[in-house]
Protein backbone atom coordinates (compact mmCIF):
# COMPACT_ATOMS: atom_id res chain seq x y z
CA UNK A 1 0.00 0.00 0.00
CA UNK A 2 1.39 3.40 -0.90
CA UNK A 3 1.31 6.03 1.83
CA UNK A 4 1.00 9.74 1.20
CA UNK A 5 4.04 11.89 1.96
CA UNK A 6 2.17 13.55 4.82
CA UNK A 7 1.32 10.23 6.45
CA UNK A 8 4.95 9.14 6.20
CA UNK A 9 6.12 12.48 7.56
CA UNK A 10 3.86 12.25 10.62
CA UNK A 11 4.71 8.57 11.11
CA UNK A 12 8.44 9.28 11.06
CA UNK A 13 8.25 12.49 13.03
CA UNK A 14 5.10 12.26 15.14
CA UNK A 15 4.18 15.50 16.94
CA UNK A 16 3.26 15.58 20.61
CA UNK A 17 3.81 11.94 21.54
CA UNK A 18 3.43 11.47 25.26
CA UNK A 19 1.08 11.60 28.19
CA UNK A 20 -0.39 14.23 30.52
CA UNK A 21 -1.50 13.46 34.05
CA UNK A 22 -5.01 12.15 33.56
CA UNK A 23 -5.94 13.04 37.14
CA UNK A 24 -5.02 16.70 36.62
CA UNK A 25 -8.14 18.89 36.76
CA UNK A 26 -7.02 20.78 33.67
CA UNK A 27 -6.55 17.66 31.55
CA UNK A 28 -9.12 15.83 29.43
CA UNK A 29 -8.38 12.30 28.26
CA UNK A 30 -10.00 10.41 25.41
CA UNK A 31 -9.26 6.75 24.71
CA UNK A 32 -11.02 5.33 21.67
CA UNK A 33 -10.77 2.25 19.50
CA UNK A 34 -10.11 -1.33 20.51
CA UNK A 35 -7.20 -3.73 20.30
CA UNK A 36 -9.55 -6.09 18.47
CA UNK A 37 -9.81 -3.59 15.63
CA UNK A 38 -6.06 -3.03 15.52
CA UNK A 39 -6.15 0.58 16.68
CA UNK A 40 -6.38 2.37 20.00
CA UNK A 41 -5.85 6.12 20.34
CA UNK A 42 -5.25 8.01 23.55
CA UNK A 43 -5.54 11.76 23.10
CA UNK A 44 -5.10 14.22 25.94
CA UNK A 45 -5.63 17.96 26.11
CA UNK A 46 -4.70 20.57 28.68
CA UNK A 47 -7.26 23.36 28.88
CA UNK A 48 -6.85 26.84 30.28
CA UNK A 49 -9.99 28.95 30.22
CA UNK A 50 -11.68 27.72 27.06
CA UNK A 51 -8.46 27.24 25.10
CA UNK A 52 -6.50 24.03 24.53
CA UNK A 53 -2.93 24.91 25.49
CA UNK A 54 -1.33 21.49 25.08
CA UNK A 55 -2.13 18.13 23.49
CA UNK A 56 -0.47 14.73 23.65
CA UNK A 57 -1.22 11.39 22.06
CA UNK A 58 -0.27 7.75 22.09
CA UNK A 59 -1.56 5.46 19.38
CA UNK A 60 -1.49 1.73 18.77
CA UNK A 61 -2.39 1.32 15.15
CA UNK A 62 -1.29 1.53 11.57
CA UNK A 63 0.72 4.41 10.14
CA UNK A 64 -2.42 6.26 9.08
CA UNK A 65 -3.83 6.05 12.60
CA UNK A 66 -0.58 7.39 14.05
CA UNK A 67 -0.54 10.21 11.48
CA UNK A 68 -4.21 11.09 12.10
CA UNK A 69 -3.70 11.44 15.83
CA UNK A 70 -0.43 13.31 15.42
CA UNK A 71 -2.11 15.76 13.05
CA UNK A 72 -5.04 16.35 15.38
CA UNK A 73 -2.79 17.19 18.33
CA UNK A 74 -1.06 19.71 16.12
CA UNK A 75 -4.35 21.26 15.05
CA UNK A 76 -6.04 21.55 18.44
CA UNK A 77 -3.19 23.30 20.23
CA UNK A 78 -4.28 26.91 20.73
CA UNK A 79 -7.81 26.13 19.60
CA UNK A 80 -10.94 27.00 21.56
CA UNK A 81 -12.87 23.97 22.82
CA UNK A 82 -15.89 24.96 20.72
CA UNK A 83 -13.73 25.05 17.60
CA UNK A 84 -12.00 21.76 18.40
CA UNK A 85 -15.45 20.18 18.68
CA UNK A 86 -16.01 21.10 15.04
CA UNK A 87 -13.06 19.11 13.64
CA UNK A 88 -14.38 16.64 11.11
CA UNK A 89 -12.81 13.38 10.09
CA UNK A 90 -13.12 14.43 6.46
CA UNK A 91 -10.73 17.32 7.08
CA UNK A 92 -8.18 14.92 8.56
CA UNK A 93 -8.62 12.43 5.73
CA UNK A 94 -8.23 15.18 3.16
CA UNK A 95 -5.14 16.70 4.78
CA UNK A 96 -3.45 13.28 4.92
CA UNK A 97 -4.81 12.02 1.57
CA UNK A 98 -6.09 8.86 3.26
CA UNK A 99 -7.37 6.14 0.93
CA UNK A 100 -10.93 4.85 1.53
CA UNK A 101 -9.71 1.80 3.49
CA UNK A 102 -8.04 4.15 5.98
CA UNK A 103 -10.92 6.57 6.53
CA UNK A 104 -11.70 4.83 9.83
CA UNK A 105 -8.37 6.15 11.16
CA UNK A 106 -9.56 9.73 10.69
CA UNK A 107 -12.93 8.86 12.26
CA UNK A 108 -11.07 7.53 15.25
CA UNK A 109 -9.03 10.74 15.56
CA UNK A 110 -12.24 12.82 15.47
CA UNK A 111 -13.74 10.55 18.12
CA UNK A 112 -10.59 10.88 20.23
CA UNK A 113 -10.62 14.67 20.38
CA UNK A 114 -14.37 14.68 21.11
CA UNK A 115 -13.84 12.13 23.89
CA UNK A 116 -11.01 14.19 25.40
CA UNK A 117 -13.15 17.33 25.41
CA UNK A 118 -16.10 15.43 26.91
CA UNK A 119 -13.83 14.11 29.66
CA UNK A 120 -12.61 17.61 30.45
CA UNK A 121 -16.15 18.99 30.49
CA UNK A 122 -17.30 16.16 32.72
CA UNK A 123 -14.59 17.04 35.23
CA UNK A 124 -15.85 20.61 35.26
CA UNK A 125 -19.55 19.88 35.14
CA UNK A 126 -19.92 21.80 31.91
CA UNK A 127 -22.88 20.66 29.85
CA UNK A 128 -21.99 19.70 26.29
CA UNK B 1 29.46 -2.42 7.16
CA UNK B 2 27.06 -1.40 4.44
CA UNK B 3 24.22 -3.60 3.36
CA UNK B 4 22.28 -3.57 0.14
CA UNK B 5 18.57 -2.86 0.35
CA UNK B 6 15.88 -3.80 -0.38
CA UNK B 7 16.28 -7.03 1.56
CA UNK B 8 13.95 -9.85 0.59
CA UNK B 9 12.75 -11.95 3.50
CA UNK B 10 9.39 -13.13 2.17
CA UNK B 11 10.29 -16.43 0.51
CA UNK B 12 6.98 -17.97 1.58
CA UNK B 13 5.26 -15.52 -0.77
CA UNK B 14 7.49 -16.26 -3.73
CA UNK B 15 11.14 -16.70 -4.69
CA UNK B 16 13.42 -15.32 -7.33
CA UNK B 17 13.99 -17.87 -10.08
CA UNK B 18 17.33 -19.61 -9.62
CA UNK B 19 19.63 -18.65 -12.49
CA UNK B 20 20.40 -22.31 -13.12
CA UNK B 21 16.67 -22.73 -13.68
CA UNK B 22 16.42 -19.77 -16.03
CA UNK B 23 19.30 -21.14 -18.11
CA UNK B 24 17.45 -24.40 -18.66
CA UNK B 25 14.20 -22.64 -19.53
CA UNK B 26 15.45 -20.16 -22.11
CA UNK B 27 15.85 -22.48 -25.14
CA UNK B 28 12.22 -23.55 -24.76
CA UNK B 29 10.97 -20.03 -25.45
CA UNK B 30 12.75 -19.69 -28.77
CA UNK B 31 14.61 -22.63 -30.30
CA UNK B 32 12.48 -25.43 -28.86
CA UNK B 33 9.15 -23.62 -28.90
CA UNK B 34 7.07 -26.58 -30.05
CA UNK B 35 3.73 -27.71 -28.69
CA UNK B 36 4.31 -30.85 -26.66
CA UNK B 37 1.03 -32.22 -28.04
CA UNK B 38 2.25 -32.01 -31.66
CA UNK B 39 2.93 -35.63 -32.53
CA UNK B 40 3.70 -35.13 -36.19
CA UNK B 41 7.03 -33.33 -36.13
CA UNK B 42 10.30 -32.79 -34.34
CA UNK B 43 9.28 -29.51 -32.69
CA UNK B 44 6.57 -31.34 -30.79
CA UNK B 45 8.77 -34.32 -29.96
CA UNK B 46 11.51 -32.13 -28.48
CA UNK B 47 9.00 -30.27 -26.34
CA UNK B 48 7.35 -33.50 -25.21
CA UNK B 49 10.70 -34.97 -24.25
CA UNK B 50 11.49 -31.89 -22.14
CA UNK B 51 8.10 -32.10 -20.43
CA UNK B 52 8.62 -35.80 -19.68
CA UNK B 53 12.00 -35.11 -18.15
CA UNK B 54 10.55 -32.32 -16.00
CA UNK B 55 7.70 -34.58 -14.95
CA UNK B 56 10.16 -37.19 -13.71
CA UNK B 57 12.09 -34.60 -11.73
CA UNK B 58 8.98 -33.11 -10.14
CA UNK B 59 7.74 -36.61 -9.23
CA UNK B 60 11.07 -37.82 -7.86
CA UNK B 61 11.05 -35.23 -5.09
CA UNK B 62 7.98 -36.85 -3.50
CA UNK B 63 8.76 -40.47 -4.42
CA UNK B 64 6.02 -40.52 -7.04
CA UNK B 65 5.81 -41.88 -10.57
CA UNK B 66 5.93 -39.35 -13.41
CA UNK B 67 2.57 -40.57 -14.66
CA UNK B 68 1.06 -39.31 -11.42
CA UNK B 69 1.91 -35.66 -12.11
CA UNK B 70 -0.71 -33.39 -13.70
CA UNK B 71 0.67 -29.97 -14.55
CA UNK B 72 -1.53 -26.99 -13.75
CA UNK B 73 -1.23 -23.21 -13.77
CA UNK B 74 -0.26 -23.25 -10.10
CA UNK B 75 -1.24 -24.63 -6.74
CA UNK B 76 -4.52 -22.74 -6.51
CA UNK B 77 -5.69 -24.57 -9.60
CA UNK B 78 -4.27 -27.83 -8.26
CA UNK B 79 -6.22 -27.40 -5.01
CA UNK B 80 -9.40 -26.64 -6.93
CA UNK B 81 -8.87 -29.62 -9.21
CA UNK B 82 -8.14 -32.00 -6.34
CA UNK B 83 -11.05 -31.07 -4.12
CA UNK B 84 -13.73 -30.34 -6.73
CA UNK B 85 -12.44 -33.19 -8.88
CA UNK B 86 -12.79 -35.75 -6.09
CA UNK B 87 -16.12 -34.35 -4.86
CA UNK B 88 -17.57 -34.54 -8.34
CA UNK B 89 -16.15 -37.95 -9.23
CA UNK B 90 -17.23 -39.52 -5.94
CA UNK B 91 -20.59 -37.81 -5.57
CA UNK B 92 -22.29 -41.20 -5.80
CA UNK B 93 -20.22 -42.47 -2.89
CA UNK B 94 -20.41 -39.62 -0.42
CA UNK B 95 -20.45 -35.89 0.07
CA UNK B 96 -18.47 -35.29 3.23
CA UNK B 97 -15.09 -33.53 3.28
CA UNK B 98 -12.84 -32.90 6.28
CA UNK B 99 -10.46 -29.96 6.24
CA UNK B 100 -8.99 -27.43 8.63
CA UNK B 101 -9.64 -23.76 9.44
CA UNK B 102 -6.01 -22.74 8.91
CA UNK B 103 -5.83 -23.95 5.32
CA UNK B 104 -4.87 -21.58 2.52
CA UNK B 105 -7.79 -19.69 0.97
CA UNK B 106 -7.49 -21.81 -2.15
CA UNK B 107 -8.65 -24.79 -0.08
CA UNK B 108 -11.03 -22.94 2.22
CA UNK B 109 -12.90 -21.15 -0.55
CA UNK B 110 -13.06 -24.28 -2.69
CA UNK B 111 -14.60 -26.19 0.24
CA UNK B 112 -17.03 -23.33 0.90
CA UNK B 113 -18.03 -23.44 -2.75
CA UNK B 114 -18.73 -27.16 -2.43
CA UNK B 115 -20.75 -26.54 0.75
CA UNK B 116 -23.05 -24.39 -1.36
CA UNK B 117 -23.33 -27.23 -3.87
CA UNK B 118 -24.40 -30.13 -1.71
CA UNK B 119 -21.24 -31.14 0.15
CA UNK B 120 -20.86 -31.19 3.91
CA UNK B 121 -17.58 -29.97 5.29
CA UNK B 122 -16.11 -30.54 8.75
CA UNK B 123 -13.74 -27.74 9.69
CA UNK B 124 -11.12 -28.99 12.15
CA UNK B 125 -9.64 -26.47 14.55
CA UNK B 126 -6.01 -26.25 15.62
CA UNK B 127 -4.33 -26.02 19.00
CA UNK B 128 -2.27 -23.08 20.21
CA UNK B 129 0.68 -24.84 18.57
CA UNK B 130 -1.04 -24.72 15.17
CA UNK B 131 -1.42 -28.51 14.93
CA UNK B 132 -4.66 -30.33 14.24
CA UNK B 133 -5.83 -32.83 16.83
CA UNK B 134 -5.65 -36.34 15.39
CA UNK B 135 -8.36 -37.57 17.78
CA UNK B 136 -10.65 -34.82 16.52
CA UNK B 137 -9.88 -35.92 12.97
CA UNK B 138 -10.65 -39.52 13.85
CA UNK B 139 -14.01 -38.54 15.31
CA UNK B 140 -14.86 -36.48 12.23
CA UNK B 141 -14.92 -39.44 9.82
CA UNK B 142 -18.38 -40.52 8.66
CA UNK B 143 -19.50 -43.29 6.34
CA UNK B 144 -20.00 -40.66 3.63
CA UNK B 145 -16.56 -39.06 4.06
CA UNK B 146 -14.77 -39.03 0.71
CA UNK B 147 -11.83 -36.70 1.24
CA UNK B 148 -9.56 -35.25 3.91
CA UNK B 149 -7.64 -32.13 2.86
CA UNK B 150 -4.98 -30.99 5.32
CA UNK B 151 -2.08 -28.77 4.36
CA UNK B 152 1.46 -30.03 4.80
CA UNK B 153 2.92 -26.77 6.13
CA UNK B 154 1.15 -23.56 6.96
CA UNK B 155 2.04 -20.54 4.88
CA UNK B 156 1.79 -18.05 7.75
CA UNK B 157 3.37 -19.94 10.61
CA UNK B 158 5.45 -22.68 8.96
CA UNK B 159 3.84 -25.31 11.21
CA UNK B 160 4.05 -28.80 9.64
CA UNK B 161 1.19 -31.25 10.20
CA UNK B 162 1.74 -34.93 10.99
CA UNK B 163 1.16 -36.10 7.43
CA UNK B 164 2.08 -39.76 7.90
CA UNK B 165 -0.34 -40.13 10.80
CA UNK B 166 -3.13 -38.32 8.98
CA UNK B 167 -2.47 -40.44 5.89
CA UNK B 168 -2.62 -43.65 7.93
CA UNK B 169 -5.97 -42.67 9.45
CA UNK B 170 -7.39 -41.94 6.00
CA UNK B 171 -5.90 -45.05 4.41
CA UNK B 172 -7.39 -47.29 7.10
CA UNK B 173 -10.85 -45.90 6.26
CA UNK B 174 -10.34 -45.86 2.49
CA UNK B 175 -10.82 -42.11 2.49
CA UNK B 176 -8.70 -40.09 0.07
CA UNK B 177 -6.06 -37.78 1.55
CA UNK B 178 -5.19 -34.55 -0.23
CA UNK B 179 -2.49 -32.22 1.02
CA UNK B 180 -1.67 -28.69 -0.07
CA UNK B 181 2.12 -29.02 0.06
CA UNK B 182 2.99 -25.69 -1.53
CA UNK B 183 5.16 -24.53 1.38
CA UNK B 184 6.61 -27.95 2.21
CA UNK B 185 7.52 -29.26 -1.25
CA UNK B 186 11.26 -29.05 -1.77
CA UNK B 187 11.79 -27.80 1.79
CA UNK B 188 11.24 -30.96 3.84
CA UNK B 189 11.25 -34.62 2.77
CA UNK B 190 7.87 -35.76 1.45
CA UNK B 191 7.05 -39.32 0.46
CA UNK B 192 3.61 -40.00 -0.99
CA UNK B 193 3.85 -43.72 -0.23
CA UNK B 194 5.19 -43.54 3.32
CA UNK B 195 2.69 -40.79 4.12
CA UNK B 196 -0.27 -42.39 2.32
CA UNK B 197 -0.90 -39.23 0.33
CA UNK B 198 -3.37 -39.63 -2.55
CA UNK B 199 -3.34 -36.11 -3.95
CA UNK B 200 -0.81 -33.33 -3.47
CA UNK B 201 -0.79 -29.73 -4.69
CA UNK B 202 2.58 -28.17 -5.41
CA UNK B 203 3.93 -25.04 -7.01
CA UNK B 204 7.14 -24.08 -8.84
CA UNK B 205 7.63 -20.51 -7.69
CA UNK B 206 8.06 -21.44 -4.02
CA UNK B 207 11.11 -23.54 -4.93
CA UNK B 208 12.96 -20.98 -7.08
CA UNK B 209 11.08 -21.93 -10.23
CA UNK B 210 8.86 -19.72 -12.38
CA UNK B 211 5.42 -18.39 -11.47
CA UNK B 212 2.48 -19.72 -13.46
CA UNK B 213 3.08 -23.45 -13.12
CA UNK B 214 2.22 -26.00 -10.49
CA UNK B 215 1.08 -29.57 -10.35
CA UNK B 216 -1.31 -31.99 -8.79
CA UNK B 217 0.00 -35.40 -7.81
CA UNK B 218 -2.76 -37.97 -8.36
CA UNK B 219 -2.06 -41.47 -7.05
CA UNK B 220 -2.35 -44.23 -9.68
CA UNK B 221 -1.97 -47.38 -7.60
CA UNK B 222 -3.40 -48.58 -4.32
CA UNK B 223 -5.74 -46.91 -4.72
CA UNK B 224 -6.10 -45.63 -8.25
CA UNK B 225 -7.47 -42.14 -7.67
CA UNK B 226 -9.75 -40.64 -10.26
CA UNK B 227 -10.89 -37.04 -10.47
CA UNK B 228 -13.39 -35.20 -12.63
CA UNK B 229 -11.57 -32.62 -14.78
CA UNK B 230 -12.43 -28.99 -14.12
CA UNK B 231 -10.97 -27.63 -17.36
CA UNK B 232 -12.25 -29.39 -20.47
CA UNK B 233 -10.70 -29.45 -23.90
CA UNK B 234 -8.10 -31.42 -25.77
CA UNK B 235 -7.62 -34.09 -23.14
CA UNK B 236 -4.09 -33.14 -22.13
CA UNK B 237 -2.56 -34.50 -18.93
CA UNK B 238 -4.41 -37.83 -19.20
CA UNK B 239 -7.66 -35.94 -19.41
CA UNK B 240 -7.18 -34.39 -15.98
CA UNK B 241 -6.40 -30.92 -17.22
CA UNK B 242 -6.80 -29.76 -20.80
CA UNK B 243 -4.79 -26.93 -22.28
CA UNK B 244 -1.51 -26.62 -24.14
CA UNK B 245 1.32 -27.24 -21.73
CA UNK B 246 3.47 -24.27 -20.71
CA UNK B 247 6.64 -26.03 -21.81
CA UNK B 248 9.24 -23.44 -20.70
CA UNK B 249 7.60 -23.08 -17.29
CA UNK B 250 7.37 -26.84 -16.87
CA UNK B 251 11.04 -27.19 -17.80
CA UNK B 252 11.79 -24.59 -15.13
CA UNK B 253 9.67 -26.46 -12.59
CA UNK B 254 11.60 -29.64 -13.31
CA UNK B 255 14.95 -27.89 -13.04
CA UNK B 256 13.93 -26.28 -9.75
CA UNK B 257 12.76 -29.63 -8.37
CA UNK B 258 16.03 -31.29 -9.33
CA UNK B 259 18.07 -28.55 -7.63
CA UNK B 260 15.83 -28.76 -4.57
CA UNK B 261 16.46 -32.50 -4.37
CA UNK B 262 20.22 -32.02 -4.63
CA UNK B 263 20.49 -29.05 -2.28
CA UNK B 264 17.77 -29.78 0.29
CA UNK B 265 20.06 -31.05 3.03
CA UNK B 266 22.60 -28.24 2.67
CA UNK B 267 19.95 -25.54 2.16
CA UNK B 268 18.02 -26.72 5.19
CA UNK B 269 21.05 -26.71 7.45
CA UNK B 270 22.07 -23.20 6.43
CA UNK B 271 18.55 -21.73 6.41
CA UNK B 272 17.60 -23.31 9.73
CA UNK B 273 20.81 -21.91 11.24
CA UNK B 274 19.89 -18.41 10.10
CA UNK B 275 16.29 -18.81 11.24
CA UNK B 276 17.41 -19.90 14.70
CA UNK B 277 19.90 -17.05 14.89
CA UNK B 278 17.11 -14.62 14.03
CA UNK B 279 14.67 -16.19 16.49
CA UNK B 280 17.18 -16.17 19.32
CA UNK B 281 18.14 -12.57 18.78
CA UNK B 282 14.57 -11.31 18.42
CA UNK B 283 13.23 -13.14 21.45
CA UNK B 284 16.23 -12.33 23.64
CA UNK B 285 16.61 -8.67 22.70
CA UNK B 286 12.94 -7.69 22.55
CA UNK B 287 10.64 -8.25 25.54
CA UNK B 288 7.28 -9.87 24.81
CA UNK B 289 8.28 -11.16 21.40
CA UNK B 290 6.32 -14.37 21.05
CA UNK B 291 6.93 -17.07 18.43
CA UNK B 292 3.70 -18.26 16.82
CA UNK B 293 3.36 -21.97 16.11
CA UNK B 294 5.29 -24.89 17.50
CA UNK B 295 8.92 -25.16 16.48
CA UNK B 296 8.80 -28.90 17.05
CA UNK B 297 7.01 -29.41 13.72
CA UNK B 298 8.19 -26.60 11.53
CA UNK B 299 9.62 -25.51 8.20
CA UNK B 300 13.25 -24.45 8.40
CA UNK B 301 12.90 -20.97 6.90
CA UNK B 302 9.71 -19.56 8.38
CA UNK B 303 9.49 -17.41 11.49
CA UNK B 304 6.25 -15.83 12.69
CA UNK B 305 6.58 -13.59 15.73
CA UNK B 306 4.16 -11.29 17.52
CA UNK B 307 5.59 -8.14 19.07
CA UNK B 308 2.94 -7.42 21.67
CA UNK B 309 1.39 -3.93 21.82
CA UNK B 310 2.81 -2.87 18.44
CA UNK B 311 0.50 -2.95 15.43
CA UNK B 312 1.94 -4.97 12.55
CA UNK B 313 1.39 -2.57 9.71
CA UNK B 314 2.96 0.34 11.53
CA UNK B 315 5.94 -1.91 12.22
CA UNK B 316 6.19 -2.83 8.54
CA UNK B 317 6.09 0.84 7.65
CA UNK B 318 9.15 1.44 9.80
CA UNK B 319 11.02 -1.43 8.16
CA UNK B 320 11.82 0.49 5.04
CA UNK B 321 13.70 -1.49 2.44
CA UNK B 322 12.85 -4.78 4.15
CA UNK B 323 10.35 -7.16 2.56
CA UNK B 324 8.51 -9.18 5.22
CA UNK B 325 4.80 -9.71 5.73
CA UNK B 326 2.33 -9.20 8.53
CA UNK B 327 -0.77 -10.88 9.88
CA UNK B 328 -2.07 -7.44 10.70
CA UNK B 329 -5.57 -6.55 9.61
CA UNK B 330 -4.43 -3.35 8.04
CA UNK B 331 -2.40 -5.16 5.43
CA UNK B 332 -5.62 -6.54 4.01
CA UNK B 333 -8.74 -4.70 2.97
CA UNK B 334 -10.86 -6.76 5.36
CA UNK B 335 -9.56 -5.15 8.58
CA UNK B 336 -9.62 -8.63 10.10
CA UNK B 337 -6.39 -9.92 11.58
CA UNK B 338 -4.91 -13.21 10.41
CA UNK B 339 -7.50 -16.01 10.60
CA UNK B 340 -4.67 -18.49 11.07
CA UNK B 341 -3.36 -16.80 14.21
CA UNK B 342 -6.89 -16.24 15.52
CA UNK B 343 -7.63 -19.96 15.04
CA UNK B 344 -4.56 -20.72 17.17
CA UNK B 345 -6.20 -18.76 19.98
CA UNK B 346 -4.06 -15.65 19.83
CA UNK B 347 -5.75 -12.64 21.35
CA UNK B 348 -6.45 -9.63 19.17
CA UNK B 349 -3.43 -7.62 20.24
CA UNK B 350 -1.05 -10.44 19.37
CA UNK B 351 -2.81 -11.34 16.12
CA UNK B 352 -2.56 -7.72 14.99
CA UNK B 353 1.08 -7.55 16.03
CA UNK B 354 2.64 -10.36 14.04
CA UNK B 355 5.39 -10.35 11.44
CA UNK B 356 6.30 -13.24 9.18
CA UNK B 357 9.91 -13.48 8.08
CA UNK B 358 10.84 -16.23 5.63
CA UNK B 359 14.48 -16.98 4.98
CA UNK B 360 15.59 -18.56 1.73
CA UNK B 361 18.44 -19.70 -0.45
CA UNK B 362 19.91 -16.23 -0.92
CA UNK B 363 19.51 -14.81 2.60
CA UNK B 364 22.76 -13.91 4.36
CA UNK B 365 23.63 -13.69 8.04
CA UNK B 366 24.37 -9.97 7.57
CA UNK B 367 20.85 -9.47 6.26
CA UNK B 368 19.38 -11.32 9.23
CA UNK B 369 21.33 -9.17 11.67
CA UNK B 370 20.36 -5.98 9.83
CA UNK B 371 16.67 -6.92 9.89
CA UNK B 372 16.79 -7.85 13.58
CA UNK B 373 18.37 -4.48 14.41
CA UNK B 374 15.72 -2.57 12.44
CA UNK B 375 12.88 -4.57 14.03
CA UNK B 376 14.22 -3.94 17.52
CA UNK B 377 14.58 -0.19 16.93
CA UNK B 378 11.11 0.10 15.50
CA UNK B 379 9.42 -1.99 18.17
CA UNK B 380 11.05 0.20 20.83
CA UNK B 381 9.99 3.38 19.04
CA UNK B 382 6.40 2.22 18.48
CA UNK B 383 6.01 0.91 22.01
CA UNK B 384 7.05 4.33 23.29
CA UNK B 385 3.97 5.68 21.50
CA UNK B 386 1.66 2.74 22.24
CA UNK B 387 -1.08 3.41 24.79
CA UNK B 388 -1.41 -0.36 25.29
CA UNK B 389 2.25 -0.73 26.20
CA UNK B 390 1.86 2.20 28.61
CA UNK B 391 -1.17 0.61 30.28
CA UNK B 392 0.57 -2.73 30.62
CA UNK B 393 3.61 -1.03 32.17
CA UNK B 394 1.21 0.59 34.66
CA UNK B 395 -0.11 -2.85 35.54
CA UNK B 396 -3.48 -2.48 33.83
CA UNK B 397 -5.07 -5.67 32.51
CA UNK B 398 -6.13 -4.85 28.95
CA UNK B 399 -8.82 -7.51 29.05
CA UNK B 400 -10.50 -5.64 31.91
CA UNK B 401 -11.15 -2.55 29.79
CA UNK B 402 -14.40 -1.96 27.96
CA UNK B 403 -13.17 -0.95 24.51
CA UNK B 404 -15.27 1.03 22.10
CA UNK B 405 -15.23 -1.21 19.06
CA UNK B 406 -15.63 0.64 15.82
Amino acid sequence: MAYSDKVIEHYEHPRNVGSLDKNDEGVGTGIVGAPACGDVMKLQIRVEGDVITDAKFKTYGCGSAIASSSLVTEWVKGMKLTDAMQIKNSQIAEELSLPPVKIHCSVLAEDAIKAAIADYQKKHGTPE
Amino acid sequence: MSIETPIYMDYAATCPVDERVVAQMLPYFTTHFGNSASRTHQFGWVAEEAVDKARERVAALINANEKEITFTSGATEANNLAIKGVAEFLEGKGNHIITCVTEHKAVIDTCKYLERHGCEVTWLGVGTDGMIDLDELERAFRPETILVSIMAANNETGVVQELAKIGALCHARKVLFHTDAVQAYGKIPLDVDAMHIDLMSISAHKIYGPKGVGALYVRRRRPRVRIAPQIHGGGHERGNRSGTLAVPLIVGFGAAAEIAAQDMAADTERILGLREHMRERLTQEIPEAIVNGTLAHHLPGTLNISFAYVEGESLLMGLKGIAVSSGSACTSASLEPSYVLRAMGLNDELAHSSLRMTIGRYTTREEVDYVVDRIRENVERLRAMSPLWEMVQEGIDLASIEWTAH
